[in-house]
């Protein structure tokens, strides 16, 4: 009897568990369904919830593949741009992030922590009240509304998440692997980089999965510094599908597929590292 | 317990120890170890001092000057008697008090909810057996979604004539003809806050799984023999044992509670007549469209604020539970 009802109750977990996610997911899955349906099949009443027919003339017309339709979404500069832009931020961020962060998880030094939380706090200035004065002071410089613009601001706003994050990754390395470097005549440049960024690698891709992520999705900053599609990144181009009275939801949702695919793989590798990363030292570590 | 022994180790990183057993074997050590650490730090505060500081400094100039980007040669001027005239205006601006008003109920909510939504999607997902990575994956949807993408599908669900909500009300005959949902008070706000939970649940659910996961399980034997009840055990043992996770979810969410600008910004601009303005979007406007930089700056820069010293509170709150130095 008692068997049967523990039985009972975990299938009663898995279920519900399973449905809530479900109805959770819809949001997405929706979007994804609606980039593959053919132009008759949205905004119905009622809804058609599984798409009856699927197809890829929401994405032929973005690209400008469909004769019928002119293209009007740079939709290529703006994934150039995009791609250009994350890559470079994420490189250099995760890069100097990577540092920080070592610098914290091991040396014990005159303003520890009032560093680590200048770095932090830079993070939590919000992105319209930064763009504001970088608008300003990059058109003293030209950099507005180029991609180099952009991603020196990206560089900037990834570095603290990094930090962070490695910070994490670089405790869970055991010091004394350290020590025997030191008496193996290692200094402290050689055993950070032999023997402890080697062991952080792992750590270090989940990092930058992130970092490209952050650049990738940032939309407030982006929309104060760029104007053209010269360095328009793609949640900025987003805006093209929106006139003053219509959108094209179509063409909208198929670019939104576009903007998910990087993410989808992405964090899909590193979900497991990423909460390694952020909770070691939160219990027993 | 375990983590108050091992913390003054973790602090000491063995460093001092190091340093004294290399001095025998390697006299160089010694001497760099001083300099090394700021040295690894050095670039991350170059290009956070370029990037963050000086344009927020550069911020707090120009919110003491009229500065209007359509005649930046009049208006980009500092007046001594003058300086103040964008904060006073600001102390006397109704709809900025109402966009804090508002922003304040956006977040209190936004972050009271998804916290109870994301302790209780855990303590499920941490019962389930199987199909545990599927879930973890479906869990993490709306993280692959840029915060505009939210905002623009929230907008579509939404919409009064298009929209999946009405569509579905008016099939299922709940309602009988469409409802304005971005326009009508307070559907406008709840709609938003929607959109911003289902933003926010993945990332605070993954780590307070993590933490669930990772609790000691002789804990809950030994409840069990004093035969206490599941939500006895959730109380007083689950609940406070994930405080540090709490502490580590919240200060990730904070670190960008400004993203709802995002969100907002797409839904609803703020409007109709300021009834979803928040700081950001009502700042946002007053440069963008405006012109009026130096009364957006003054604004924003107020905005700053809420975010440092909620950023700066969860992060000591979390120094102190984790590392003693």
């Amino acid at each position: 009897m008692k068997i049967n009802r523990r039985k009972l109750n975990v299938w009663a977990y898995d279920i519900s568990a399973a449905v809530i996610l479900f109805i959770f997911i819809l949001p997405a899955l929706w979007i994804v369904f609606t980039a593959f349906r053919p132009a008759n099949e949205i905004n119905v009443t009622p809804p058609i919830w599984i798409p009856r027919q699927l197809t890829l003339d929401a994405f032929a017309s973005l690209f400008g593949l469909n004769p019928d339709v002119a293209a009007g979404v740079p939709v290529k500069e703006y994934m150039r741009n995009s791609l250009t832009v994350a890559v470079i931020a994420t490189i250099i961020s995760v890069s100097f992030g990577t540092m920080a962060g070592y610098a914290f998880s091991r040396f014990h030094f005159k303003g520890h922590t009032m560093l680590f939380l200048l770095i932090m706090l830079s993070r939590s200035v919000p992105g319209i009240a930064l763009g504001f004065p970088l608008f300003l002071l990059m058109r003293n410089y030209g950099l507005v509304d180029t991609r180099t613009g952009l991603a020196f601001v990206y560089i900037a706003i990834n570095i603290p998440f990094t930090a962070w994050l490695m910070d994490g990754f670089f405790r869970q390395i055991p010091k004394e692997l350290d020590e025997a470097a030191y008496i193996d005549g290692c200094n402290h440049w050689t055993a950070f980089w032999r023997i402890d960024l080697p062991l952080a690698l792992p750590g270090m891709s989940a990092a930058a999965i992130f970092a490209f992520l952050a650049a990738w999705n940032e939309y407030q900053i982006a929309s104060l510094i760029t104007k053209t599609p010269a360095s328009k990144t793609f949640p900025v181009g987003l805006y093209d599908f929106t006139t003053q009275f219509t959108v094209d939801w179509r063409g909208m949702t198929a670019m939104s597929v576009l903007m998910i695919i990087p993410a989808i793989v992405f964090v899909i590798l590193t979900q497991r590292r990423l909460t390694e990363g952020l909770t070691f030292g939160a219990l027993k570590g | 317990m375990d983590s108050i022994e091992r913390t003054p180790q973790m602090g000491d990183d063995g460093v001092s120890e190091n340093t004294k057993g290399n001095k025998r074997k390697n006299p160089n050590v010694h001497r760099d170890s001083g300099k090394f650490p700021y040295l690894l730090i050095a670039p991350a505060l170059i290009a956070i001092a370029l990037i963050v500081l000086y344009p927020l400094i550069y911020s707090i100039y120009v919110s003491f000057t009229p500065y209007n980007l359509l005649r930046p040669e009049k208006t980009f001027v500092f007046h001594f008697d003058t300086m103040f005239k964008n904060y006073v205006k600001m102390a006397h601006d109704k709809i900025f008090w109402r966009s804090w008003g508002n922003t304040i109920i956006f977040l209190l909510v936004t972050v009271n909810l998804s916290y109870v939504i994301s302790l209780a999607l855990s303590q499920l997902m941490a019962r389930v057996t199987r199909g545990q990575s599927i879930m973890r994956t479906m869990l993490m949807a709306p993280m692959m979604f840029a915060p505009v993408l939210v905002g623009f599908q929230f907008a579509w669900f939404f919409n009064a004539t298009v929209g999946l909500v009405n569509n579905i009300l008016i099939t299922f005959g709940i309602l009988s003809e469409p409802k304005a949902w971005l326009v009508d008070q307070p559907w406008g706000m709840i709609a938003i806050m929607i959109a911003a939970i289902w933003m926010n649940i993945p990332m605070m659910t993954i780590i307070l799984l993590a933490g669930t996961l990772s609790l000691p399980k002789d804990v809950y034997e030994a409840a069990d023999v004093d035969g206490a009840h599941p939500w006895q055990k959730f109380k007083h043992i689950t609940f406070p044992l994930l405080k540090p996770f709490t502490l580590i979810a919240m200060t990730v969410l904070s670190l960008d509670v400004a993203r709802a600008y995002d969100i907002v910004r797409i839904m609803t601009g703020g409007g109709p007549a300021h009834r979803t303005e928040m700081i950001w979007t009502y700042a946002g406007r007053m440069a963008i469209r405006n012109s009026q930089f130096g009364y957006a700056s003054a604004m924003a820069l107020t905005s700053v604020v809420l975010g440092v010293l909620f950023t700066l509170y969860l992060f000591k709150q979390l120094i102190k539970s984790r590392v003693v130095y």
